[in-house]
C-alpha cells in the first residue's frame, strides 16, 4: 500500500454506553448490555430482550453544538447515535475539527471526509399512524383523503428524518467535514466496507482523515418483525438470562438479539496523524471484500467467500496465518452464519484457527447491524492499543475483524500495532 | 488516474423504454414518459404525475428467475439493466474469466414498503394516542409478509446482480439519496485503478414512486404540483420550475481496467478519467448559496482527469463539451448548479452545452447519475445533445447553454456529470471518447 492509514481515534456507541471505557469495561467483566427492550413494549415478542441504549444515558441535546440543538428535531434515534459516535470519536483521537471540539482546529474541511455505514431506517411508527389516522373514515383508511388533507399531519421535514444518508449528513454538519462523503448499506458490513472507502480516500489524495464507522438502531416494531421473519432472531422470555442469549459458536445457539449503535472512528494518514503528534492506536494492514454467490444469504454465510477474504487481506498485509494474534469475529450466534465464518476461518488460517482467540463482541452488544463492523473494529484497536485481550494481557501485533453480511457481503480487516510501518 | 478504466457495456430499465436505442431515440426526439400516477390511487395528491417504468417483466433478464423469489422493484429494475450491461461486455462469453476479480459497487436506495398492510397494521394496533405494541404484533402477523419486507432491503440488488452472473468480487452498496449511482461508479472507478479488481458492474437502481415517497417529497415541497399541465411540469432552468417530477429506473455499467479490456479485445465505449466527491457541510434542507461543494466536487473530477476548466485545449474548445447536469427542475438546485458551473469554468462556462433529462424523464434518485452518465456516453458516441425540454421561458437569471426544446449536432469528447444528493453529498464523473 502507497501511504499507511492509522486509526487514531475510537468512538463506539452500545447498550454499554457511549465511548469505548463502558463497552470495554464490560467485556473485561464479562458483563451484557442486553436487557429487556424498554423502545417498545416487546413482552409479547419473540425476544422481549435487546441490546439498547438506556434513555437516561442519552441525551442528544447534551452532545451537539449549541447552535445545532435545532436540527435535533430531524434526527431519527441512528442519527443521534451517529453523531454521539462522531463525538466521542474526535474526542478520542484529540482531533478538534472546523465544527466542533477546544482549542485550535486541526485539520481543514476540506481535507476531512466522511463515510458512516447506515440501514434502512423505519419511520417512528407512534409519528406516522398518528397521521395516519387523521384520514381513517369508517373504520378504514382512507388514500384519498390522506393525499388531499392527511399527509398535511406529518411534519414538512418527515422524509429527511429517515433518509439513510442523513448520519453522514449530519455529522458532517457538526464537524464541517467537507471531503468526500459516502453512506456504505450493506448491513452488518456497511462499518467495514465504510472503513476500506476511507482508507482509499485518504490513499488517493482526497483526504487527510475520516470519520469512518457504522451506526444503526432496528429496535422499532417494523424493523424487529422484519429480523424475527427473517429467522435471525433467539426466542426468549422474560424469564431467560440476557446474559447467555447469544452464544457465538456454541452448539446450541440459537439465534442473534438486535442491538443499536455500533460506532465511529477516526482514519487518518499516517504523516498526518504523526505530524499532528497523535497517538496511533492502530494502523490498517490489510482490508479485503468479497461476495457471496449462495442462494440463502439471509441466514447463512460462504465459508469459501470469508476465507478468500482473510486470505486476501493477509496477502495484503505480507502477513501468514500464524502472524494474527486474535479474531473479532462477527459472532451472531446464529448457527449457518457462525458456521460459515468458523469455516472461513479455518480455511484461510489452516492448524492456526483452533489456536487464535476470538474475541466475542455480539453476547454483550447484540447485532449493531449497520453499526456492528465499527464496534468490532474499536474492541479490536483497543485490544491492540491496551494490548489486553478481554479479561487477560496478550501480546498482540496483529489482530483480525471478520464481517459477513444479511445480503452476503463479506469483510476481513487486519489491524496492526502503531510502530509497525 | 495511474491505472485507466473504462466502460465497456451499458443497461437501463428507464421509463422511458428498456433498452439503450430505444430510449436515444426517444431522448433525441425531446419526447417525455411523464403521466398519471396508477402505481396507486394518487389522484388527491398533490402530485399525481410521475415517470412510471410500465410493462417490464424482470424475469427475461434472468437465467433462472426461482434463484430469485419475489425481489424488491429495485432488485427488478437493476437485474433488467445488470443483464444489459453484462451481455453489451461480451464477459460471459469469456471462459477465462476469474469471477473472483469481479465486483459490484451500486447505488441502490431502498425498496417499497407494503403500505397498505402496514397501514392496516399501524391503524389495527392504535389505541389512546399510540400504538400497542402488542396489538401491531398481531395485525402485523396477519397484514404484512415478512419475506416481503426483507427484499426491501437497500443491499438487496447488489446480491442479486452478484448471485446472477456469479461475481465473487469486492461488493458495495451506497446510499447518498441523489448522487448514489454517481458515487458508486467514482468509487468502483478507484477499486479498479488500485488493482482490487479487474471488473466491476456498477450504477443504481430506484422506486420513491410509493405512497409514503410520494407523500414525504411532497411534505417537502421538492416536487411539481404543476397537475393542470404534468406534462410541462418538468422544465429544469425555466423562470417557473416549482420542481422535481419522479421517475424510477436503474442503469448499469460495465467497469473495466483498460488493460483487462484491451485484453480479451473489448468493444470500449469510453474511458471514465476523473472522480470528485464532497460534502456541503452546510445544512440539511438548503445547498449552499455558493454551491461550495457541487464546486468542489467538479473540480476534483476536473484535476483528476488533468483537464484546466478554464483552459482550451489545441483545437480551441474547453476541455469539457459537455454537462449532463443534476438538473432537477427545482428553483434552488438550478440556480446554484448553474452559479457553480460558472464558478468552475469561469468564460468557459457558457460554451459548454449542459442539458438535464430530468426534462423528459424526470428523477431517477438514486438511479439518476448512472443513467446520465450512460446518456452521455450516447452524446459521444453518437454526435447529437438531447435537448432540456419544456423550456420556453427561461429564467433570466440562468444563462448557460441549456440546449432548449430541440436536440443539437456537436462533435462531444468529454463530458461531465453532476449529481447532488439531499443532504449535501455531491459527486461528479468525468469521461472521454476512448482513443488509445
Amino acid at each position: 500500500m502507497t501511504q499507511d492509514v492509522v486509526i487514531t481515534g475510537i468512538g463506539p456507541v452500545t447498550a454499554l454506553g457511549i465511548g469505548i471505557d463502558p463497552l470495554w469495561k464490560a467485556l473485561e467483566d464479562g458483563r451484557t448490555g442486553i436487557r429487556r427492550l424498554e423502545a417498545f413494549d416487546a413482552t409479547a415478542w419473540g425476544c422481549p430482550f435487546a441490546g439498547e441504549l438506556p434513555a437516561d444515558e442519552f441525551s442528544i441535546r447534551k452532545i451537539v453544538p449549541k447552535h445545532y440543538r435545532k436540527a435535533t428535531k430531524v434526527m431519527c434515534r441512528d442519527v443521534e447515535l451517529a453523531v454521539a459516535a462522531a463525538q466521542a470519536a474526535t474526542a478520542d483521537a484529540g482531533l478538534t475539527t472546523a465544527g466542533a471540539g477546544e482549542g485550535d482546529i486541526t485539520i481543514p474541511p476540506h481535507r476531512m471526509g466522511c463515510h458512516i455505514g447506515a440501514g434502512l431506517i423505519c419511520a417512528d411508527v407512534n409519528e406516522l399512524a398518528a397521521a395516519l389516522v387523521t384520514s381513517q373514515r369508517d373504520g378504514a383508511f382512507d388514500l384519498h383523503h390522506w393525499g388531499r388533507e392527511g399527509i398535511e399531519n406529518l411534519t414538512p421535514l418527515w422524509l429527511l428524518k429517515y433518509l439513510p444518508n442523513m448520519l453522514a449528513c449530519h455529522v458532517t454538519i457538526v464537524h464541517d467535514c467537507q471531503g468526500p462523503s459516502n453512506t456504505v448499506t450493506c448491513w452488518e458490513s456497511s462499518a467495514t466496507l465504510s472503513l476500506a472507502e476511507s482508507m482509499r480516500v485518504i490513499q488517493r489524495g482526497a483526504a487527510d482523515a475520516c470519520l469512518t464507522g457504522g451506526v444503526e438502531s432496528r429496535l422499532n416494531v417494523l424493523a424487529t418483525w422484519r429480523q424475527e421473519c427473517a429467522g435471525r432472531i433467539v426466542t426468549a422470555t422474560t424469564e431467560d438470562d440476557p446474559a447467555t442469549l447469544v452464544r457465538p459458536f456454541e452448539p446450541d445457539a440459537a439465534g442473534t438479539v438486535l442491538g443499536e449503535g455500533g460506532g465511529i472512528l477516526v482514519l487518518e494518514s499516517r504523516d498526518h496523524a504523526q505530524a499532528r503528534g497523535a497517538e496511533i492506536k492502530a494502523v490498517i494492514s490489510g482490508m479485503a471484500c468479497t461476495q457471496s454467490i449462495d442462494d440463502n444469504v439471509l441466514t447463512a454465510a460462504s465459508a469459501e467467500a470469508i476465507g478468500e477474504a482473510i486470505s486476501l487481506a493477509l496477502s495484503q498485509a505480507d502477513l501468514e496465518a500464524v502472524d494474527l494474534d486474535a479474531v473479532v469475529p462477527m459472532g451472531l450466534g446464529i448457527t449457518a452464519i457462525d458456521t460459515g465464518e468458523q469455516g472461513g476461518i479455518e480455511a484461510a488460517l489452516g492448524d492456526h484457527a483452533a489456536a487464535i482467540p476470538k474475541v466475542l463482541v455480539t453476547p454483550a452488544t447484540g447485532n449493531c447491524c449497520a453499526g456492528h463492523g465499527a464496534t468490532q473494529l474499536a474492541v479490536a484497536v483497543q485490544c491492540i492499543a491496551s494490548q489486553r485481550l478481554p479479561g487477560a494481557a496478550a501480546d498482540l501485533s496483529h489482530v483480525l475483524v471478520i464481517t459477513a453480511s444479511q445480503g452476503g457481503q463479506n469483510t476481513a480487516t487486519i489491524l496492526s500495532r502503531g510502530i509497525a510501518s | 488516474m495511474s491505472c485507466r478504466v473504462v466502460v465497456t457495456g451499458a443497461g437501463w430499465i428507464t421509463p422511458m423504454g428498456h433498452d439503450i436505442d430505444s430510449v436515444w431515440a426517444k431522448l433525441v426526439a425531446g419526447e417525455t414518459s411523464v403521466a398519471a400516477i396508477d402505481r396507486f390511487d394518487a389522484t388527491t395528491f398533490p402530485t399525481n404525475f410521475a415517470n412510471q417504468v410500465r410493462d417490464y417483466d424482470w424475469t427475461q433478464y434472468v437465467d433462472d428467475p426461482s434463484r430469485h423469489a419475489a425481489p424488491g422493484m429495485h432488485t427488478a429494475f437493476a437485474l433488467g439493466a445488470a443483464r444489459q450491461a453484462w451481455e453489451a461486455s461480451g464477459l460471459g462469453d469469456l471462459d477465462s474469466l476469474d469471477r473472483r476479480r469481479c465486483g459490484i459497487y451500486l447505488g441502490s436506495g431502498e425498496g417499497v414498503l407494503d403500505f397498505d398492510s402496514y397501514q392496516k397494521t399501524s391503524l389495527s394496533a392504535w389505541s389512546d394516542g399510540s400504538v400497542d405494541d402488542a396489538a401491531w404484533l398481531e395485525a402485523a402477523r396477519d397484514h404484512i409478509a415478512g419475506a416481503y419486507e426483507i427484499a426491501q432491503e437497500p443491499n438487496e440488488p447488489l446480491t442479486h446482480i452478484a448471485r446472477e452472473f456469479g461475481l465473487r468480487g469486492p461488493a458495495f452498496n451506497c446510499l447518498t439519496a441523489c448522487a448514489a449511482s454517481t458515487q458508486a461508479i467514482g468509487e468502483a472507478c478507484d477499486i479498479l485503478t488500485r488493482g482490487d479488481a479487474d471488473v466491476m458492474l456498477s450504477g443504481g437502481t430506484h422506486t420513491m414512486l410509493h405512497v409514503l415517497g410520494i407523500t414525504g417529497f411532497n411534505r417537502l415541497t421538492a416536487l411539481s404540483t404543476r397537475t393542470d399541465d404534468p406534462t410541462h411540469a418538468s422544465r429544469p432552468f425555466s423562470r417557473t420550475r416549482d420542481g422535481f417530477v419522479m421517475g424510477e429506473g436503474s442503469g448499469v455499467i460495465t467497469l473495466e481496467t483498460l488493460k483487462h479490456a484491451e485484453a480479451r479485445g473489448a468493444n470500449i465505449l469510453a474511458e471514465v478519467t476523473g472522480y470528485g466527491s464532497s460534502a456541503d457541510a452546510y445544512r440539511i434542507t438548503d445547498l449552499h448559496p455558493e454551491g461550495r461543494g457541487p464546486a468542489a466536487a467538479m473540480l476534483a473530477a476536473l484535476s483528476q482527469a488533468g483537464i484546466d476548466p478554464r483552459g482550451e485545449g489545441p483545437d480551441g474548445r474547453p476541455g469539457v463539451q459537455y454537462i449532463s447536469a443534476h438538473g432537477t427542475s427545482t428553483q434552488e438546485n438550478d440556480s446554484i448548479e448553474t452559479a457553480a458551473v460558472k464558478r468552475v469554468f469561469g468564460d468557459n462556462a457558457p460554451r459548454i452545452p449542459m442539458t438535464s433529462i430530468k426534462s423528459m424523464m424526470g428523477h431517477l434518485i438514486c438511479a439518476a447519475g448512472a443513467v446520465e452518465l450512460i446518456t452521455c456516453l450516447l452524446i459521444m458516441k453518437n454526435g447529437v445533445i438531447p435537448p432540456t425540454i419544456n423550456l420556453a421561458d427561461p429564467d433570466p437569471e440562468l444563462d448557460l447553454d441549456y440546449v432548449p426544446n430541440v436536440s443539437r449536432e456537436a462533435d462531444v469528447d468529454v463530458c461531465l456529470s453532476n449529481s447532488f444528493g439531499f443532504g449535501g453529498q455531491n459527486d461528479t464523473v468525468v469521461a472521454r471518447r476512448f482513443d488509445t
